[in-house]
């Protein structure tokens, strides 16, 4: 597959703004001024990039309480999603979200979800509007490991397969559901087996493969467009921090992490291949990372700065009219 | 009247009653009760109305009680002399009940009759047909707002020698809401349309109000299909109208605030009952209802007066014209019809309002049938 | 105008509004009935045939079979809300919403409000409720003051056959989502309905007949009832307001208190549970908005604290009744 130069810099630039964010967020939680939860996606950038990349506007994801990371790659906007995450007025939400509940419709982003498996059912939603509608679009729903058990998740894929929706089931497989192994809690121990139980065509790829997942995704969301209905991926990826700011990880091995980081890092290993391969060159790579820098750190201080919502905010947009 | 003891039953208003419930008592147990004098209020689907004592006697027992339903030719009091002992009242209300059998369709031989609809071009007009006489037809027109149940108490009266036809004017009662105009020659061209689908190549024509005023559009638009004109209470004769009503009546959404607007139609505003109330709610709720009140009211009525200018037209009618308006009236005042040129026949009702037709009805039904034999 | 059941009046709304605007589908268990299956499509036409013909004139697009997946099929509702569609979802039975909770008040109602107001739900939720019909304790229950208590959802409980289709056609044009409870001991009851499409608002009770000596608020089902106790109360020389809130959120407070303030009596009647029932809400308004109007204690009519019971005889002791009704109004009046 390939892809062009415009492409590939645009694949990084997402990915580095990604990590970029969650890095800084982690950051910035420690002191206390981020209010909530958040739950960083640092180390599963090319899931998100590599299949968002494969995705218009006329197309709808939903995302999980890990959803920095796929707001960022459907085109959001990242100094909005930062004031939003400190609960300021001009936040992507208002203020009335939070990092758990970030979205913006008019980006195709429905969401981060704060309840495991409220995606899955939506993007049904989603995708059977687009098939009565005829909008050509195709909807994607990223779920867990955790929310692969969920029995919203395993409604929605048997919806899907009845009602042959142009729907993507994307299995973010970390290893964790928050602290219990994705080994241990997936009854049967194969994804592919069950996605294929209710009729989805399933793929499997490694996460930290930005091309692998790229290509993979490519034809499934092809596949789903051209009206044959729904299909599952398995994405294996590692999440670099804990399921929740403050979380110790006690339950992963020592090393594990630091592990990972070094031989699963998709940033370094996307930089590796498209330099063996005369794709890109470092310099220009360095200059995306310094802008990024600058940028994340920039929205970071905006945000900082930025009013929160006025009194009158707490009864707005609760219906449309009452 | 068995042994000086009289009967009193729920009379029936019009064909398509078929129960009323008791209101009020005008009188009460021991009074002289005279004929003709106020005895109780009944309330029907349609309108609330005084029931007029059919006999004079003492009221000796109120058989109905307030709030109670009953169907028509039940009983509601017994009028007796005071000498006939209270036993021969209980023994004549108990003999009642045990006889007494509800009108029963197939027995009264009436068949319930139900309005029609037509679809003439895009349009969906309805209307009702009263009356199987051979006879030049009388078609009625209602006003602003009101639909052919405006003719509740008209309609079965003249329906005895004529056959009898209640429009829906288009964006009223049952008849398409969509409009793209509110003028008069679209109202009139409305009503010959039907005319012209029924084949009522002649009729009389009755109007009431903006009904009034469409009528006699029609007149001067088809003279040849016009036999006669009476206009009760029409708009065009002067420029005065009550704005308060009219806007009042659009903007009421619930019966609490629509009743002292619907009050102003009657000299008597007892008259307006609950369910006469709901019946425009009901009209009102439906879709385009409000949109094709604007238009009219917007055409009609532009600059909160009448735009409509009749009385110099009248010496272009060659039609027999007559016209009834209740000297009560609140809507538009009755002095409107002073000063008219000779040839009109003017009458005025006393003690009644706008609605003179269902306020003063027989007195009314009788002008009417008298001038459609003249 | 034609005397119509409110089972035909519900099917009519939605006729109409399918007929009005494209978007409208319709989705939910055997709502056609027969899909995929060798013999009769339209077999059932909803599970008491509400929903009966619909998909002759609309097609299988519109009028969808689904699986018995509430969580699915309710969260695709939600999502097609807010992707363009107008869906009209049947929960089966209230009883059913503990299958897809999640669904109504963590989706449907707070996308608007978490997303700020960048979402919009026009979503509604068709489900029969109420005793009666002797389905025992899952299928009898009146859920609605759950859902009432959930900022972002809108709660609709007609009373009669007008009623019901002209609240329904509201919900359907309405962009929040709505919860439209039908008690399905109504679905028989006929009434004059007109045939063109009306809409009656929300957050307007309906004032069903006036007098000033005390005033009772009756929900769905109960509405009937109050007016029958009032009917008889009438031979007693008390005149009662009787009151149907039509919609439980948003809930037509002014009404309410205008009438207490004019007869200074309330009875509440509600088929819900009695701990947190919509009587309590109704009650607590008037204790803190027209304490001083008030010359008795306030009367709540509804059923014990136990499920709906099966045997016939204890299902007709549960259910609140005319005769209870009248007796509470009597005690209030002293």
């Amino acid at each position: 597959m390939e892809l062009s130069r415009e492409q590939l810099l645009d694949a990084y630039r997402y990915m580095r703004l990604i990590r970029e964010f969650e890095e800084r967020i982690h950051l910035e939680f420690a002191t206390g001024e981020i209010p909530g939860f958040v739950h960083l996606y640092a180390g599963e950038e090319a899931s998100a990039v590599a299949i968002c990349m494969n995705l218009g506007e006329q197309d709808y994801i939903a995302s999980t309480h890990r959803g920095h990371g796929h707001c960022i790659a459907k085109g959001c906007d990242v100094r909005a999603m930062m004031k939003e995450l400190y609960g300021r007025r001009d936040g992507l939400c208002g203020g009335k979200g939070g990092s758990m509940h970030i979205a913006d419709m008019s980006k195709g982003m429905m969401g981060a979800n704060g309840i495991v498996g409220g995606g899955p059912p939506l993007i049904c939603g989603a995708a059977l509007s687009a098939k009565i509608l005829k909008t050509g679009g195709v909807a994607v729903t990223f779920f867990g490991d955790g929310g692969f058990n969920q029995g919203t998740t395993l409604e929605a894929m048997n919806l899907a397969s009845a009602w042959k929706l142009p729907a993507v089931f994307v299995l973010e497989d970390n290893g964790y559901a928050e602290s219990t192994a994705s080994s241990w809690s997936i009854g049967g121990g194969d994804p592919i087996k069950r996605a294929a139980g209710f009729g989805l065509v399933g793929r499997s790829v490694e996460g930290h493969d930005f091309f692998a997942t790229y290509q993979t995704a490519r034809e499934l969301i092809d596949y789903a467009r051209a009206g044959n209905g729904p299909s599952f991926l398995h994405v294996k990826c590692t999440r670099f921090y804990g399921h929740f700011e403050g979380d110790a990880s006690t339950y992963r091995a020592p090393g594990e992490v630091a592990a990972a980081r070094n031989d699963r890092d998709c940033l370094k290993l996307f930089r590796d291949r498209v330099n063996s391969m005369g794709l890109l060159q470092a310099p220009q790579l360095d200059d995306i990372d310094s802008e990024v820098v600058a940028l994340i750190g920039s929205a970071v201080a905006a945000a900082k700065e930025a009013p929160p919502p006025d009194a009158a905010d707490l009864v707005t947009h609760v219906y449309s009219s009452y | 009247m068995a042994n000086g003891i009289r009967a009193v039953t729920v009379p029936k208003w019009g064909l398509a009653m078929t129960e009323g419930t008791v209101v009020a008592w005008y009188a009460n147990e021991g009074d002289q009760v005279k004929a003709g004098s106020d005895l109780v209020e009944i309330e029907t689907p349609k309108i609330t109305n005084l029931y007029e004592s059919p006999a004079s006697g003492v009221l000796r027992r109120c058989v109905a009680k307030v709030g109670e339903t009953l169907p028509v030719g039940a009983l509601v009091a017994v009028l007796a002399d005071e000498e006939i002992p209270d036993a021969d009242i209980d023994a004549f209300v108990a003999q009642f009940a045990k006889d007494f059998v509800p009108e029963s369709v197939a027995e009264s031989g009436a068949e319930v009759l139900k309005p029609q609809t037509t679809e003439i071009g895009r349009r969906r007009i309805r209307y009702l047909k009263m009356g199987e006489a051979e006879s030049t037809p009388v078609v009625l027109v209602h006003g602003f707002g009101g639909d052919l149940n405006s003719w509740l108490f008209t309609q079965p009266a003249l329906a005895q020698e004529h056959p009898v036809y209640a429009i829906d004017l288009p964006g009223h009662g049952g008849s398409s809401k969509q409009i793209d105009r509110g003028d008069l020659a679209f109202l009139a061209s409305a009503v010959f349309e039907l005319m012209t689908a029924l084949e009522l190549l002649s009729a009389h024509l009755v109007g009431h109000s903006l009904g009034g005023a469409t009528a006699f559009e029609l007149a001067l638009s088809h003279p040849e299909h016009v036999k006669s004109l009476t206009l009760i209470a029409p708009v065009g004769f002067g420029p005065e109208i009550n704005m308060q009503y009219v806007e009042g009546f659009m903007r009421a959404s619930r019966p609490r605030q629509l009743r002292p607007i619907i009050e102003q139609l009657f000299a008597n505003p007892a008259l307006v009952g609950r369910k006469m109330l709901d019946d425009i709610i009901s009209y009102k709720r439906l879709d385009g209802t409000v949109e094709a009140l604007n238009t009219i009211a917007g055409t009609i009525f532009k600059d909160g007066r009448q735009a409509v200018e009749l009385v110099p037209r009248l010496a272009d009618l060659a039609i027999p014209l007559q016209i009834i308006w209740g000297e009560s009236d609140r809507i538009i005042p009755a002095a409107h019809a002073n000063g008219l040129p000779a040839p009109v026949r003017v009458h005025f009702v006393p003690g009644a309002g706008h609605m003179v037709h269902m306020e003063k009805a027989e007195e009314v039904n009788e002008l009417i049938e008298t001038f459609l034999h003249a | 105008m034609a005397r119509k059941s409110f089972r035909e009046a519900i099917n009519e709304a939605l006729r109409l509004e399918m007929r009005r605007d494209q978007r409208v589908i319709i989705m939910g268990e055997d709502v056609a009935g027969g899909m995929g299956a060798p013999g009769e499509q339209d077999a059932w036409g909803g599970v008491l045939g509400v929903t009966k013909g619909l998909i002759s004139e609309f097609g299988p697009e519109r009028v969808r079979d689904t699986p018995i997946s509430e969580s699915a099929f309710i969260g695709a509702a939600v999502g097609a809300a807010a992707t363009g569609l107008r869906p009209v979802a049947e929960l089966m039975f209230i009883d059913f919403a503990g299958v897809c909770l999640d669904q109504i008040l963590n989706q449907a109602a707070k996308l608007r409000y978490m997303f700020g107001g960048k979402a919009t739900v026009p979503l509604v939720i068709r489900t029969m409720y109420g005793a009666g019909l002797r389905a025992a304790s899952q299928h009898s229950q009146s859920l609605y003051p759950i859902f009432t208590h959930i900022p972002g959802l809108k709660v609709a409980i007609p009373s009669s056959p007008y009623e019901a289709k002209g609240l329904l056609i509201r919900a359907i044009r309405d962009d929040d989502p709505v919860i439209f409870c039908e008690h399905k001991m109504l679905y028989d009851e006929t009434e004059e309905v007109p045939d063109e499409a009306y809409s009656i608002p929300f957050g307007e009770a309906n004032l069903t007949r006036e007098g000033e000596d005390i005033t009772i608020v009756a929900i769905g089902r109960m509405v009937k009832f109050a007016n029958q106790a009032a009917d008889r109360l009438v031979s007693r020389g008390v005149a009662c307001s009787v009151i149907d809130p039509r919609t439980a959120s948003p809930l037509d407070e002014e009404t309410i208190l205008e009438s207490v303030n004019e007869t200074g009596r309330l009875v509440v009647v509600d088929e819900a549970s009695p701990r947190c029932n919509l009587a309590t809400d109704i009650v607590a308004l008037v204790a803190t908005k027209a304490f001083s109007a008030l010359k008795a204690p306030v009367s709540i009519v509804a059923p014990p604290h136990t499920p709906v019971p099966f045997s016939p005889a204890l299902e007709d002791a549960y259910v609140p009744n005319p005769a209870k009704i009248e007796a509470a109004a009597l005690a209030v009046m002293g």
